[in-house]
């Protein structure tokens, strides 16, 4: 057991847990026909199915009621604080996979020449408004009010002492929904985590239904006719927010030090973090020179590999693996969506550059740019 | 349809009609209520946005003589108060301060590994000040500290020296020990 918990300790440390998870992520939502033939191929789309759900189900929260028998795990799910979180991953699973399954369902539908389960048929009889939705609504509320009672009266508020300038609680935690900002804000200069990359997700957001204007399987759930946009929407919503939610709330201890869900949360834990421009890792350490004084000329590494990523990379995918999509988008929209795909691509590239070898900026221009 | 139009008939000459003169009487004192309320409900509000309580700690302060710092030490006995880490280096004596050069939050000092680690995203400081882990973009922030005529510091919080500017070598930044 302690070799086990040994083990998931250090799987889940985010330079092991995050590449594994993106890796498998594709596979689960495939973004192309090919990732869906090995989807079939390896039995994964059978998670959506009623019996993959309950199974899926059943491994997370037995896993979860499991793991509560140990202390340090405990401690840290059951902070009333931190409840609500859990719940609400819980709902993120179980709404995951009903969305899935309803568009599984439909894809099949689809597949051999049937309507999708949301059409109705003009001549039916429809359902009324009153009393039908009002009844389901009246029940809602009195349901939500009842878990609001309860939740109340069972858990304490979370209340701290008053705020005092001089002491920061160690580890301070942002609340649930800005998790995912303040693990950002680790990797990134503050004005481009806090200000630039929120602007762009909320753009990108607005931008979706100009981006992905596909009239097919607009009205009812599908996965299969639109793959490509839903796998990159649940990356970023699966990868880069709720992923980084996860590890905020349970994996982030004292002094802001990665723990694994079953260790102590040690305050003199110690772990070696100094960090390294990528303009020393190339100049000092790999062309054994002292760094240049014009900034410019020290930068122009990280500044040329930015623009491979935003300027050639994009074109380049636009001739080859992309040629279809790309003549189908039109020049417009094919610019911004990649512009939007790579801006989001940094911040995983960031994050493990930044657990693997410490880099701190890649382009450090400081007071003017550092990214 | 008899009984409108005899309403329409009857109206200006009931009892309860309403003058043109009393009319516009009304208006003007209704919307001078109106107005007055609204006035006295901005007031209000302006007065909401300037604080009951103003949080002014003294922005100078007597540190104490130098020898009341063992060399190497950081001493936190002026954080809660003021604000400031008195640190002595090999050479001198400088005020740091507390504030986190990310994002504001208070970092603590961890005397087993001897740096300032930030628990709000994890950047950590040295003894002297110099950032080097998490994303803290620059150095703590020293403030001016001199020695008054009974060999007492002062430390004054209404200056700033930063290391990205050369300002570590002015004479003010630091009391040489």
């Amino acid at each position: 057991m302690g070799a086990l918990k040994h083990i998931i300790n250090l799987v889940s440390a985010p330079q092991v847990s995050f590449l594994v998870a993106a890796i498998a992520f594709f596979f689960v939502f495939p973004p192309t026909a090919g990732f869906e033939r090995w989807n079939r191929r390896l039995r994964l789309n059978l998670l959506w199915t009623v019996r993959g759900g309950i199974l899926l189900h059943a491994l997370v929260i037995g896993g979860f009621f499991l793991s509560t028998l140990d202390p340090n795990f405990r401690a840290i799910v059951a902070k009333p604080d931190n409840v609500p979180i859990a719940l609400l991953l819980f709902g993120t699973l179980f709404f995951l996979w009903y969305a899935m399954k309803q568009a599984v369902d439909n894809d099949q539908r689809l597949a051999s020449d049937q309507k999708p389960n949301e059409y109705t048929d003009p001549s039916e009889p429809k359902i009324l408004v009153w009393p039908d939705l009002v009844y389901i609504e009246l029940i809602a509320a009195v349901l939500c009010m009842a878990a609001l009672i309860f939740w109340s009266i069972a858990l304490e508020a979370p209340l701290e002492q008053p705020a005092n300038p001089t002491l920061s609680p160690n580890p301070a935690k942002a609340p649930w929904y800005f998790l995912g900002l303040q693990e950002m804000l680790v990797y990134f200069d503050p004005w481009l985590a806090g200000v630039v990359f929120p602007v762009l997700i909320i753009f990108g957001l607005m931008a979706l239904p100009y981006i992905d204007t596909a009239p097919e399987g607009s009205g009812y759930y599908s996965y299969s006719r639109r793959k490509l946009f839903i796998s990159l929407f649940l990356f970023g919503w699966l990868l880069l927010w709720v992923y980084l939610i996860i590890v905020g709330a349970f994996m982030r201890g004292p002094n802001w030090n990665f723990f694994g869900p079953y260790e102590e949360w040690d305050i003199h834990k110690v772990v070696p973090l100094t960090n390294i421009n990528f303009s020393a890792l190339v100049w000092v350490k790999l062309l054994n020179r002292p760094l240049p004084d014009n900034i410019i000329v020290r930068e122009i590494f990280g500044i040329v590999l930015l623009g491979i990523h935003f300027l050639v990379v994009p074109p380049l995918l636009g001739v080859t693996v992309l040629k279809k999509f790309y003549s189908r988008m039109g020049n417009v929209k094919y610019a911004v969506f990649m512009f939007l795909s790579m801006a989001a691509l940094t911040l995983p590239i960031k994050m493990f550059l930044r657990w693997t070898i410490n880099l701190k900026y890649l382009v450090a221009i400081p007071g003017w740019f550092n990214l | 349809m008899t009984i409108g139009r005899r309403k329409k008939v009857d109206g200006p000459n009931s009892r309860e009609s309403v003058s043109r003169r009393g009319f516009m009487s009304w208006l003007v004192v209704g919307w001078a209520t109106f107005a007055a309320g609204l006035g006295g409900l901005g007031a209000i509000m302006m007065r909401f946005l300037a604080p009951n309580v103003l949080y002014e700690p003294q922005q100078t302060f007597r540190a104490g003589a130098a020898s009341e710092y063992a060399p190497g030490e950081v001493s936190t006995r002026w954080k809660a108060k003021y604000g400031i880490w008195i640190v002595r280096l090999e050479d001198r004596i400088v005020a740091l301060s507390t504030i986190c050069t990310h994002l504001g939050c208070t970092p603590n000092w961890l005397a087993s590994e001897q740096k300032f680690k930030c628990p709000c995203h994890g950047s950590a400081f040295r003894a002297n000040g110099i950032n080097f882990e998490g994303p803290a973009p620059r150095p703590l922030e020293r403030h001016k500290i001199t020695l008054d005529d009974e060999g007492v510091m002062i430390v004054d919080k209404t200056v700033s020296f930063r290391q990205e500017r050369g300002q570590w070598d002015d004479p003010e930044s630091f009391v040489a020990v």
